[in-house]
């Protein structure tokens, strides 16, 4: 099977098997691995990838779920242009 | 490919005028009132973007503007929704190459105040839950203002074409379709309720004993929604799980195909693999039919079928296979889903070599769970722990549904995964409960909120609800309603 292949994060391109790396050289902590690997950071905000590396770092280190802190989750929560926060976006060209 | 014909519902009704967009320079026909995305897929167009960094292509995933893999250049502009954001005549659409500028043409913005709104109680989601919110602090006196990030509200309710069980009073019998016509008309009708549609929520704040939900409307302008308290009902987000190019472009959420299917009317594929024999995988299986598709089978990695047995009897009759203890391995396929390969597991849950099977599929349905969507709650400082038995991290919470945080309540999905019906009584308990927080409501509606966490109870009463319970207990706040 070709580890390379297996998505875990979307937004940012990182691979599973990226990821077992970090955790094989000692890095297991969930927020090092976010600042490293950009994980959680893309547009979607780690709703897809932040869940599966949570399961991989419970995996190889033998940790539960529930010991693994939650990155913090901060504004905006959703991919907002820049425009529109400070008022009103000019899209015309 | 779109759906002309099909048992239940009436596509040629509910579509818009016939519009022209660009895709690629390419003219397209479109129809207005739908996305983007949903257009796409009816032109055959399965690739979005390639990723940034290694050049992966990437399509549709969840269809309901969370997972943000379907992003687009729309009119020059990067990073847009195509599945939340409506198609418009002469849009330019274009593929995304990884992390895209915006271009120098663009003028900067002009420094302007946001719209305020201000309400009673501020309800985040237009699903089940929020509208049965939205009605119920209504009804209690309060002054209701509900924002939804899709262009239609009804959440996950506009796309179910089977019957729902329960009581009459919670709509048993009814088609989930119909029972979203039923609560949007009558929210739509109460003059005590405002109703805001493609209007993201980007953050909650309080000020003094006022509470503040930041909000984009229509990705265009700033919107400050005002209430003594906040009710989120945010729903859930699809699980993926990790297997080969499990970002191909035809690897959608099962709630994805629902939406291109059953909302929009586009014939999401030919021939479709299901991974996962919960009540959402055998419900997909059946609702594929119905459009139209060839469903080859649904393979489930736990020993037996999850689902409800009358679900799983039904499918089974129609003649698709459902092998448990099966996995998937990889998805091949140039650009977009051509092949599944799957493998059956052992004890151990690994693949045992030699039991490779190959379906020739252009669309893999993940079907494999759900996750309640708390960011908001989340960033809004509420405690939040990880309940299996909900199906994720979910908030603590009480009885009433409120969070840690006073005034702001939880309802449906986004308080650990359930079903429509609990999110319905869910969704009435926190109205009320807010709309009482609000000072708006008379203290007699506390009967009201008993009488429905009294068919909270009856209603979990099953296996199913058995095991929920269990969850709800330990994120319980205070005494539980038993």
């Amino acid at each position: 099977m070709s580890e390379k292949d297996i998505i875990i994060c979307r937004c940012n391109d990182v691979t599973q098997k990226e990821i077992e790396d970090l955790i094989d050289q000692g890095i297991t902590d969930i927020e090092e691995i976010k600042r490293l690997t950009r994980i959680g950071m893309g547009p979607c905000q780690g709703r897809t990838c932040i869940p599966l590396v949570m399961r991989i770092i419970a995996r190889k280190t033998g940790k539960k779920i529930e010991e693994i802190p939650v990155p913090a989750t901060r504004v905006p929560t959703r991919p907002v242009p820049m425009g529109v926060l400070a008022g009103a976006m000019n899209n015309e060209e | 490919m779109r759906l002309n014909e099909h048992p239940i519902l009436n596509f040629q009704k509910r579509r818009g005028k016939k519009i022209k967009i660009y895709f690629e320079g390419q003219p397209l026909d479109a129809y207005e009132g739908e996305t983007i995305a949903m257009a796409l897929h009816a032109a055959g167009i399965r690739v979005l973007s390639y990723s940034g960094e290694k050049h992966r292509p990437r399509g549709l995933f969840c269809a309901i503007g969370k997972c943000s893999s379907c992003l687009v250049k729309v009119n020059g502009i990067p990073n847009v929704r195509s599945c939340i954001t409506l198609v418009e005549d002469g849009m330019r659409i274009e593929r995304q190459q990884g992390k895209e500028e915006i271009p120098k043409t663009v003028k900067p913005p002009q420094w302007k105040d946001a719209i305020k709104v201000e309400g009673d109680v501020v309800i985040i989601g237009g699903g089940p839950a929020g509208l049965m919110a939205a009605i119920n602090a209504a009804k209690a006196g309060a002054k209701v203002v509900l924002i939804d990030e899709n262009p239609m509200l009804g959440g996950q309710l506009v796309k179910q074409t089977h019957k729902f069980f329960g009581k009459r009073e919670q709509f048993a019998g009814v088609r989930g379709v119909k029972i979203a016509e039923i609560l949007i008309e009558q929210a739509e009708k109460n003059e005590n309720i405002e109703l805001y549609t493609e209007t993201s929520a980007i953050g909650i704040f309080q000020e003094n004993d006022r509470k503040l939900v930041v909000a984009i409307r229509k990705n265009k302008e700033l919107v400050e929604f005002w209430g003594k308290a906040i009710v989120v009902a945010t729903g859930a987000m699809e699980k993926m799980i990790p297997f080969e190019n499990n970002d191909l472009p035809g690897i959608y959420g099962a709630g994805a195909i629902q939406t291109l299917m059953n909302t929009y009317g586009v014939k999401p594929a030919d021939r479709v693999l299901i991974v996962g024999a919960g009540n959402v995988g055998l419900i997909l299986a059946y609702q594929l039919l119905q459009a139209g598709v060839e469903v080859k089978a649904i393979i489930e990695a736990m020993p037996k079928v999850g689902g409800y047995f009358v679900h799983a009897a039904k499918v089974r009759r129609l003649g698709i296979p459902i092998l448990t203890r099966h996995t998937i391995l990889r998805a091949e396929g140039k650009e977009k889903v051509e092949r599944a390969i799957v493998a059956q597991l052992d004890e151990n849950w690994k693949p045992i070599p030699g039991t490779e099977k190959v379906f020739d599929v252009d669309v893999i349905a993940l079907a494999v769970g759900l996750r309640p969507s708390i960011e908001l709650l989340h960033q809004a400082g509420c405690q939040i722990a990880y309940i299996r038995e909900l199906s994720g991290h979910v908030v603590r919470r009480d009885a009433r549904m409120e969070t840690t945080i006073k005034g702001i309540f939880v309802a449906g999905d986004a308080a650990g995964i359930e079903e429509a019906t609990t999110a319905m009584l869910e969704g009435k308990i926190a109205g009320i409960s807010a709309a009482l927080y609000s000072g708006k409501s008379n203290i007699s509606w506390l009967k009201e909120i008993e009488k429905t966490q009294k068919e909270l109870t009856e209603f979990r009463s099953g296996p199913f609800g058995k095991h929920v319970l269990e969850g709800i207990k330990k994120v319980m706040v205070g005494e539980i309603n038993e």
